[in-house]
């Protein structure tokens, strides 16, 4: 076990901003495609049984 | 017994989109327990870095990201290869329905580089091979997708994009290579098929982890996006009719 507590955990011994930053915008991109492409597929789906 | 499958079977889009969308959802499944397994062993189980601190936990994305970064961009120009000499549709597709993801992977690449180079260098850029060999490779992939994107008919624009990334492959190589070829601010590999990684065993098990979880993500994301754009494609044809009455 490397931390003794959440706040050593988010601190992440002084490079919390890097680290985090790093894990955060690789969490949104990966989340944003997604649900883009989620979105596009219903979309796709709807319109073809629409007509 | 000697049943054979029949593999051209699955390289016509209609008997693809189905089969497509039944393997997606595992590949989420399995994307998402590697990922886990890796941020647990990368956070919980791997030491701090001797030299680098805790800063060196970016690692487990950045690694992970530039090796499919560089890994996708082959599979995208294989499948455009293949589309490009025996004018398959799907497989056109298939070249397409890789790129963005690809994309995405170098852009978190450089990302986390970036935030990994700022504490460790003190720069968030610099001009150095394998940096530069990285972003050549973001702008290969959006050459290839902005190529696609303004020329209307599909087939001319798979044979275009088929075109760019034939010639961009030769990057590949280059990225890889650059820390050996020149001097670079970049560290080595940590890991190579000759000689035994330079890490802690635990570190290594979380980077590979990581790697499969982005690797299970990356098929996953592109049956999705190529379900989709044999949608596109094909709406008109009779398959898609029938598909109306399905669910799948």
């Amino acid at each position: 076990m490397n931390w003794g507590s959440v706040s050593a955990f988010l601190a992440m011994g002084g490079y919390g901003g890097f680290v985090w930053g790093s894990y955060a915008v690789t969490a949104i991109c990966i989340g944003l495609e997604i649900a883009l492409l989620t979105a596009r597929h219903r979309r796709l789906r709807r319109e073809l049984r629409g007509g | 017994m000697t049943s054979r499958i029949n593999w051209f079977k699955y390289s016509s889009p209609s008997t693809f989109y189905p089969l497509a969308g039944r393997l997606a959802p595992w590949f989420f499944v399995a994307a998402a327990l590697f990922t886990v397994a890796g941020i647990y062993v990368g956070f919980f189980v791997a030491p701090t870095d001797a030299q680098q601190g805790e800063a060196y936990r970016i690692i487990f994305i950045h690694v992970a990201s530039a090796w499919l970064s560089m890994f996708l961009y082959i599979i995208m120009a294989f499948w455009a290869g293949v589309g490009l000499a025996f004018n398959t549709r799907l497989s056109s597709m298939m070249a397409s329905a890789v790129a963005p993801t690809g994309a995405l992977m170098t852009f978190i690449a450089l990302w986390t580089g970036a935030l990994w180079g700022k504490p460790m260098w003190g720069a968030w850029w610099v001009w150095d091979a394998r940096l530069t060999s990285e972003l050549i490779l973001l702008f290969l992939y959006l050459g290839f997708l902005s190529l696609q994107a303004a020329i209307d008919d599909p087939r001319r624009a798979d044979k275009a994009g088929a075109v760019i990334a034939l010639v961009g492959v030769v990057n590949v190589p280059i990225i890889y290579f650059s820390v050996k070829w020149w001097n670079t601010l970049h560290q080595g590999a940590s890991v190579s098929l000759t000689r035994s990684p330079s890490m802690a065993a635990t570190m290594l098990i979380g980077m590979l982890l990581m790697a499969l979880g982005f690797w299970m993500y990356s098929i996953a994301a592109t049956l999705l996006r190529a379900r989709c754009i044999i949608l596109e494609r094909e709406r008109h044809s009779e398959w898609i009719g029938q598909l109306r009455e399905s669910r799948q």
